[in-house]
C-alpha cells in the first residue's frame, strides 16, 4: 500500500468516513459541471427533493455541444440548444457559477478551469467527465465521474470511492526538439496498455516531466484515463506556482504565502512508498501517432503498422479489427499515410501553446490541396490571447479554418464531424470506431505540431523534416 | 410497457444470456456521442450499440429474435473503457440488461453501473469463454445468478464469479444507491470542510 505520497496525503485531507462497503466517502473540492452529463442528474436531485449542499463548490462550463462556427443563440440544433438552457436553468435555480457563451471565460471545461485559477494543488476535483484527470497537473487529485455521483456530489459534496494504488512513473532526460508532452503520453500508454492503468492512479515523475510547462503536464494527466488509469497527478513545484499566481480564483497576499506552504508540504515524500514504479527514458521517444481503434495502439512516425500475427495473443485480435476499421496494411510505414481531415484542439491539445506550436510549422506554408483543416481553441481565453499574438492569422493565411472554442470534432457532438470514411489527424484524446461522428469514420491521435505537419504535406509527416527546413530559411 | 429498474438488495438475478466478443469495447461503441444530447435517459435503450447494429444490419446479438428479452450480458475484457458517460450502462440498462460478466471491466464502468444496482462480475478468460460458448450455442437457456454463492448456473453447469468486497456488499444490502448514505454524515462533512485549508483562507 502507497504512503507518503501526494495521492494519499491529499486522499487523507478530504476523506470523510468509511462507509460500510469498505469504500470511502471522500470529499469533492471542486465539481466542475456541463451540459452532458448534468441534467439527469440535477432531475434525480429534484426527484428526491434534495438541494445543492455547498453551490459555491459547484462551477459550471458549456462544452460539448457548442457549435464553433456559429454561437448566436438559439443554436440552430435544438437538442443542443434544450441542453444548454436546461444547464442555464439548473444553475440558476441551484445558484451555481456558470461561465456561459458570451462570458469570456466559457471554454472546454478542463481548459477554462485551470486557467481561471479555480484548479489548484490539494484539491479534489470531480466532473461528469472522464478527462478531469487533467486537473492532477497541479498535484490535485482529479478524477471523472459518472451522473449517479455528479447527482451525489451535489448533494452531499462527497463521493463513496475506494482508493487507488499508486504507480509512479519516472521519466528520465528530455524530449527531444520535435517531440511533444503527447507523443510521451501516447508512448507510456503504448507501453502499459489501456487497461494497464486499471486500479492505479499515476504520478507522472522526473526529469522530463519537470521540465514541462504547466499546459505540457495537463495533456500528460488528461491522457492518464486512456491507459485505464482514473486519475494522473505530477507534484506541484516552482513552475505549477508560477502558472497559478496571478490568476482570478488565485489566493492572493498573505493567503499566497500560506498556500504554497500548504502546497509544498503536498509533494510526495523522498521515502514514500508507491504500490509500484517504473522507469523510462524520454530522450529515446520519437513522434507518436495512433494507427488503430484503441490509445493503446500507437508507434513512431518511424515505424511501421504491427503486423498483428507477430503481436502477443492477447492484442492480436483487436490488431486485426484495427487493420481492417483503419484499411491499413501490416508493415506498411505510418509515414504518408494520405489523411482527408486535419483537426487541432480538445481538452487535450487546445490551449495556447499547443496552438502557438502547431502555428510554427504552418507560418509561410499552405494546407495540402484538399485537406480540410481547422483549428479549435480550447477557450475563449485561448482563442483572445491567441488573436493577439496573431496566431489566428498565421492559421488562416495558410488555409486552416478559425473556430469558436467547444469540444468539437474530438467527439462531434457538435457539427463537426468526419463524413463516411475520412481519416482523420487529429490533436484529440481518442481513437474509438465512430469517435469523430461518422460511423465508420478514422482518426488518427497525434502532437497538434504533427497534426499542422498532415496538414501541409497532405500525409502523415515527421513534423522534425519541416522543424529542419525551418532552420535553412 | 413500462421498464422496472435495479431496486434494493440484488442478490439474484435470472434469465437468458447473450453475448458480446471483443476486448476494449468503449463507450462510445456502447452509446455513440451523438445520442447523448438529450437531458433525459429514457430513449438510450433503442440507441445501445447504434453503429456496430446498422453495420451488422439486423445481426447483431441485439437485433436477434432469439436474444430480444435477455437480461445478462456476457463480455471480454476491458468492457467499457473510454469516457465516463453514465449513458452507457444506462443504454443497456433501458435495453433491458440486469447483470453484466465479463474478464475485467473499466473502472468508472463498473462504478456507474454499481450505482444503478447492476453487477459486473468478473471470472477468468478460460471460463468467459466456455460460459460464452455455451450461451451461443443455447441462447434459450436459462441461467440462474446467485450473488451470495459468486455464481451462475443452469441444470448442467456452474461457473465461479469474483466481485469485489465493497461492491458485494453494497449490492447484497441494497446500499448501492449511495445518496442517502453520504448525506447522514452531514457532521463530519462539516468537519472535513473546517480542516481544509483552501476552504478557509489557507489560516
Amino acid at each position: 500500500m502507497s504512503s507518503g505520497t501526494l495521492y494519499d496525503k491529499v486522499w487523507n485531507f478530504h476523506q470523510v468516513k468509511e462507509l460500510p462497503g469498505g469504500s470511502t466517502q471522500l470529499f469533492v473540492g471542486l465539481h466542475l459541471i456541463h451540459e452532458v452529463t448534468s441534467p439527469q442528474a440535477f432531475s434525480a436531485l429534484n426527484e428526491k427533493n434534495l438541494e445543492v449542499k455547498f453551490p459555491e463548490l459547484t462551477v459550471a462550463t458549456v462544452d460539448h455541444i457548442v457549435p464553433t462556427v456559429n454561437q448566436q443563440r438559439p443554436f440552430s440544433d435544438p437538442l443542443a440548444e434544450e441542453m444548454l438552457a436546461t444547464l442555464e436553468k439548473n444553475c440558476k435555480t441551484h445558484g451555481i457559477k456558470f461561465h456561459g457563451i458570451g462570458s469570456n471565460s466559457q471554454g472546454v471545461v478542463h481548459v477554462m478551469a485551470p486557467e481561471l485559477g479555480l484548479t489548484q494543488p490539494g484539491m479534489t476535483v470531480a466532473c461528469g467527465d472522464s478527462h478531469t484527470s487533467t486537473h492532477g497537473a497541479f498535484g490535485a487529485i482529479a478524477f471523472g465521474i459518472g451522473t449517479s455521483q455528479v447527482r451525489d456530489v451535489l448533494a452531499s459534496q462527497s463521493l463513496a470511492m475506494k482508493k487507488l494504488k499508486v504507480r509512479r512513473i519516472w521519466v528520465d532526460g528530455s524530449l527531444q526538439k520535435g517531440v511533444y508532452a503527447k507523443d510521451l503520453i501516447l508512448h507510456i500508454i503504448r507501453l502499459l496498455g489501456v487497461k494497464g492503468g486499471v486500479g492505479f492512479a499515476y504520478e507522472f515523475a522526473g526529469p522530463a516531466i519537470e521540465k514541462l510547462s504547466m499546459e505540457g503536464r495537463m495533456t500528460i494527466c488528461n491522457m492518464a484515463i486512456e491507459g485505464g488509469a482514473r486519475c494522473g497527478y505530477i507534484n506541484p513545484d516552482e513552475t505549477t506556482f508560477k502558472y497559478l499566481k496571478g490568476k482570478e480564483y488565485s489566493p492572493k497576499g498573505q493567503e499566497w504565502d500560506n498556500a504554497i506552504k500548504w502546497w509544498k508540504s503536498l509533494v510526495s515524500d523522498s521515502e514514500a512508498k508507491f504500490d509500484d514504479e517504473i522507469q523510462l527514458d524520454g530522450s529515446s521517444i520519437e513522434p507518436t501517432v495512433t494507427w488503430g481503434i484503441t490509445p493503446g495502439q500507437g508507434i513512431s512516425i518511424k515505424e511501421k503498422v504491427p503486423n498483428p500475427e507477430e503481436l502477443p495473443k492477447n492484442e492480436q485480435q483487436i490488431a486485426k479489427d484495427a487493420c481492417k476499421y483503419m484499411n491499413l496494411e501490416a508493415d506498411q510505414p505510418i509515414e504518408g499515410t494520405s489523411i482527408d481531415v486535419c483537426f487541432i484542439g480538445s481538452c487535450t491539445n487546445g490551449r495556447l501553446s499547443d496552438l502557438q506550436e502547431a502555428s510554427k510549422i504552418v507560418a509561410g506554408r499552405k494546407v495540402s490541396a484538399g485537406i480540410r483543416a481547422f483549428v479549435v481553441p480550447g477557450s475563449q481565453k485561448v482563442a483572445k490571447e491567441a488573436k493577439r499574438k496573431g496566431i489566428d492569422k498565421i492559421f488562416l493565411t495558410a488555409g486552416f479554418e478559425w473556430r469558436e472554442p467547444g469540444c468539437s470534432m474530438c467527439l462531434a457532438m457538435n457539427p463537426d464531424k468526419l463524413e463516411g470514411r475520412q481519416i482523420s489527424a487529429s490533436s484529440s484524446n481518442r481513437n474509438f470506431k465512430g469517435r469523430q461522428g461518422s460511423a465508420n469514420g478514422r482518426t488518427l491521435l497525434m502532437s497538434p505540431a504533427m497534426v499542422a505537419a498532415a496538414a501541409i504535406n497532405g500525409k502523415l509527416t515527421d513534423v522534425r523534416k519541416l522543424l529542419q527546413e525551418e532552420n535553412y530559411k | 410497457m413500462t421498464q422496472t429498474f435495479p431496486k434494493g438488495e440484488i442478490k439474484a438475478i435470472s434469465g437468458r444470456s447473450l453475448v458480446i466478443k471483443g476486448n476494449d469495447i468503449d463507450t462510445d461503441r456502447i452509446i455513440p456521442a451523438r445520442f447523448l444530447k438529450c437531458v433525459s435517459f429514457s430513449a438510450l435503450g433503442e440507441q445501445v450499440f447504434a453503429d456496430d447494429r446498422k453495420e451488422l444490419n439486423g445481426n447483431h446479438p441485439f437485433d436477434l429474435d432469439q436474444n430480444k428479452g435477455s437480461n445478462i450480458l456476457v463480455v471480454n475484457d476491458n468492457f467499457g473503457c473510454g469516457s465516463s458517460r453514465e449513458h452507457a450502462p444506462q443504454a443497456l440498462m433501458r435495453w433491458g440488461i440486469r447483470l453484466i460478466i465479463g474478464e475485467s471491466f473499466a473502472e468508472i464502468f463498473f462504478g456507474n453501473c454499481l450505482a444503478l444496482g447492476i453487477p459486473c462480475m468478473t471470472s477468468s478468460k478460460q471460463e468467459i469463454t466456455k460460459l460464452q460458448n455455451l450461451v451461443n450455442g443455447n441462447p434459450n437457456q436459462i441461467w440462474d445468478f446467485n450473488l451470495e454463492e459468486l455464481s451462475i448456473s443452469n441444470q448442467k453447469e456452474s461457473f465461479v464469479l469474483d466481485l469485489e468486497g465493497g461492491a458485494f456488499k453494497m449490492l447484497y444490502s441494497g446500499k448501492w444507491d449511495a445518496t442517502s448514505q453520504l448525506l447522514d454524515a452531514e457532521e463530519k462533512i462539516n468537519n472535513t470542510v473546517k480542516n481544509l485549508p483552501y476552504l478557509n483562507n489557507f489560516k
